[in-house]
């Protein structure tokens, strides 16, 4: 069964329901607004946006490019670049030392503290392993300066741990890996050292955006793999970001679908895959290929495309794309993430009324 | 890599070579030769030059025979050692170019070090903090500095000194120093008299150097390594140092076998207006004057000094950028 049955997996709190005190989220982020002030107005990348990460669990975030999946990874971490910020919102997360959780929306950007947490208790590995890593110093480099950071240790242990590290993560020969430079390796293995640099500091979560866009099919699975059974070993928790269903299925315990900023579904796994409640995550599963259907029939795809940032529609985000589409409320209201069974919630008025007031904007 | 670098080496010899033809022939380009010049000098003051006085000088100066075979002479003497006399000063050309040579090198390295000193941190900041105040004042005197005239400045500054401190700051040494041998006196009177011309000829390049190294570091802010080294922690400032700025000082190393003798050239009017005792006046007098041998071995020594300074950028380039290291092994 996956994970988040036995407790709901969301930090929204459904009246008279309880929390078991080891379902208590390690990092649960409620309402968070990022928006980026350019030239032509505010672009709302996250808008609203509200998840919980469980210990030890895996959590994935869905939806297609430009939904803001990146930018959420970027604004816990407090590196959303210019012009970007974080208008309103709470990360909550809480740190290794047991104390109360902190609100990562609130610390100092160039702060000690978030700087502490950044590569530290959470880490991130990127999509793109070909120009993530610094051309000009070798990768031993890169990741001793990564450990010396977040823990007191001197330059040669610092070194044999990498070593471990890049053995850990299934480099051959580590040992003269560890003074080649990122362009000497293929693609497979700079996201293995990649996630070897991630893992360095034993993070309590690791962040992965889009780990294996980058790479072909076979060492994807491969990288997949790796996660996993890290994460077995580590019991660390996990937020894979990517816009493949495939990769969700393989790897999530709990998912939430992104559209346009917000969070339009949330549920475990398995109900998201089995019975998808909003008509976004619908049409998504809709669109991936099956080895059963019919020979050379056409691939159904989601109508229309993502709309300008700028030009964003009124009421659901999702109306002008809808099969369902129920004129008079999804382009006059919005709809909130609301729990439609017991595990799962969607933003959509198919399950629940609108609020009174019509949106404006 | 070492091969590399012996093949440079070897390709370096080769490029000399063929530099010493180009001079050679660059200055024998003019209408006229040495005689020729020397006798309207002779003439405009009055003295009567017969023709066969006119090939008794060029018989005596090697002028009459084929051109290739006065190269061959000058090549074999260079050969020896013996770079020839000057036709104009009578003297031999290492003596008259001898302490220039240093002095003017002694003025280029301490420009370079003020632009470079100057520029990279202004720069740096301009890039990190792009459309802040301080980055649109400095980019205001940048082309401010960019636009002004080095000779100008200099007229500038020596009106300023004269007026209102009454000192001349011209030339290299002050007067007590002027035709002393070398001593430590000397060399330090030369240290306080090197930071203007320094400034001077600095500026024109601190403000060159200021746009490059903003506009090179801006776009390496924005490359992916930038956020990785961020989200693991690191304080901004190491960051900044050891990631992109390295990367962005790739240019600034391959352009610095030009520096040289750009300065060199370009300092000429500069030289002559602030009276200092470089190489540049010289090659405009031995220009002029069609002093063959004179002129010959400063734009050899100029050609030497680019070819050299490229081979040095070459070297540093290799050192500075693993890339590049790796792509020339094979």
């Amino acid at each position: 069964m996956a994970g988040g049955m036995l407790c709901r997996p969301y930090n929204r709190p459904v009246k008279g329901e309880m929390y078991a005190m080891n379902c208590a989220p390690i990092l649960s982020v409620n309402n968070l607004k990022t928006y980026f002030f350019t030239d032509e107005g505010a672009v709302r990348a996250v808008d609203g946006a509200s998840f919980a990460v469980h210990p030890g669990k895996t959590l994935g975030i869905v939806g297609e490019s430009g939904c803001g999946k990146s930018v959420t990874a970027l604004s816990i971490l407090r590196i959303v670049d210019d012009p970007g910020r974080i208008v309103e919102g709470e990360i909550m997360f809480r740190r290794a030392d047991g104390g109360e959780p902190v609100d990562l929306a609130k610390l100092d950007a160039k702060g000690g503290e978030i700087r502490a947490i950044r590569g530290g208790e959470i880490a991130l590995v990127f999509q793109e392993p070909m120009t993530s890593f610094s051309p000009h110093y070798t990768i031993g480099n890169q990741i001793v300066e990564t450990i010396q950071l977040h823990q007191d240790v001197g330059k040669a242990e610092a070194r044999t741990r990498t070593i471990e590290l890049l053995r850990m993560v299934g480099i051959p020969r580590p040992e003269r890996r560890i003074d080649e430079y990122p362009f000497e390796l293929s693609g497979g293995l700079r996201q293995r050292v990649m996630i070897a640099m991630a893992l360095s500091c034993n993070p309590r979560i690791l962040i992965a955006d889009e780990p294996t866009t980058a790479l072909d099919v076979t060492t994807q699975a491969q990288i997949l793999d790796l996660l996993r059974e890290i994460q077995e070993r580590t019991q660390m928790s996990v937020i894979i970001i990517t816009h493949d269903m495939g990769v969700i299925a393989e790897m999530a315990d709990d998912v939430i679908v992104m559209y346009l900023g917000r969070v339009v579904e949330s549920g475990p796994v398995d109900e998201i895959f089995h019975r998808p409640q909003h008509p976004y995550t619908q049409a998504l599963l809709r669109s991936i290929p099956s080895i059963f259907a019919e020979p050379r029939t056409k691939l159904p795809t989601i109508a229309g495309s993502i709309p300008h940032p700028h030009n964003r529609p009124a009421g659901c985000p999702f109306h002008p794309r809808c099969a369902d589409f129920m004129p008079g409320k999804c382009d006059r209201h919005e709809p909130q993430l609301r729990p439609v069974s017991a595990s799962q919630m969607a933003s959509c008025f198919l399950y629940h009324e609108p609020a009174e007031a019509p949106q404006q904007s | 890599m070492l091969t590399y670098t012996i093949r440079r080496f070897l390709l370096a010899l080769l490029t000399i070579w063929a530099i010493s033809v180009l001079a050679f022939a660059i200055i024998q380009l003019p209408p006229g030769d040495y005689v020729t010049a020397y006798i309207a000098q002779l003439a405009s003051s009055g003295v009567d030059v017969t023709p066969e006085f006119a090939e008794n000088l060029r018989q005596q100066y090697g002028l009459d025979s084929p051109i290739w075979v006065q190269y061959l002479k000058w090549m074999e003497q260079i050969s020896r050692g013996n770079f020839g006399r000057s036709l104009e000063w009578r003297a031999p050309v290492l003596d008259m170019i001898g302490d220039r040579l240093w002095l003017t090198m002694a003025v280029s390295v301490s420009a370079v070090l003020f632009t470079w000193g100057l520029a990279l941190p202004i720069g740096i900041y301009s890039a990190v903090r792009q459309y802040s105040i301080a980055d649109y004042i400095f980019t205001f005197i940048g082309f401010i500095g960019l636009a002004v005239p080095s000779f100008l400045l200099a007229l500038i500054l020596l009106y300023l000194g004269f007026r209102y401190f009454d000192a001349n700051i011209g030339g290299l040494f002050s007067p007590e120093y002027q035709l002393a041998d070398w001593s430590l006196g000397k060399v330090w009177d030369l240290i306080k008299h090197l930071p203007l011309p320094a400034i001077i000829l600095g500026m024109a390049g601190t403000a060159q150097l200021i746009r490059i190294m903003r506009a090179n570091l801006l776009d390496e802010l924005r490359k992916p390594y930038v956020i990785t080294a961020r989200a693991k922690g690191m304080s901004e400032f190491r960051l900044i140092l050891k990631y992109p700025v390295r990367a962005a000082l790739n240019p600034f190393v391959s352009t610095l076998g030009y520096l040289f003798p750009f300065i060199i050239s370009g300092s000429i009017i500069v030289a002559l207006v602030l009276s200092l005792p470089t190489i540049g006046p010289l090659l405009l007098r031995s220009l002029v004057a069609q002093d063959i041998f004179l002129a010959g071995t400063i734009v050899l020594f100029l050609g030497i000094m680019t070819v050299f300074g490229t081979f040095i950028s070459d070297i540093l380039l290799m050192w500075v950028d693993p890339r590049i290291r790796f792509e020339r092994r094979e």
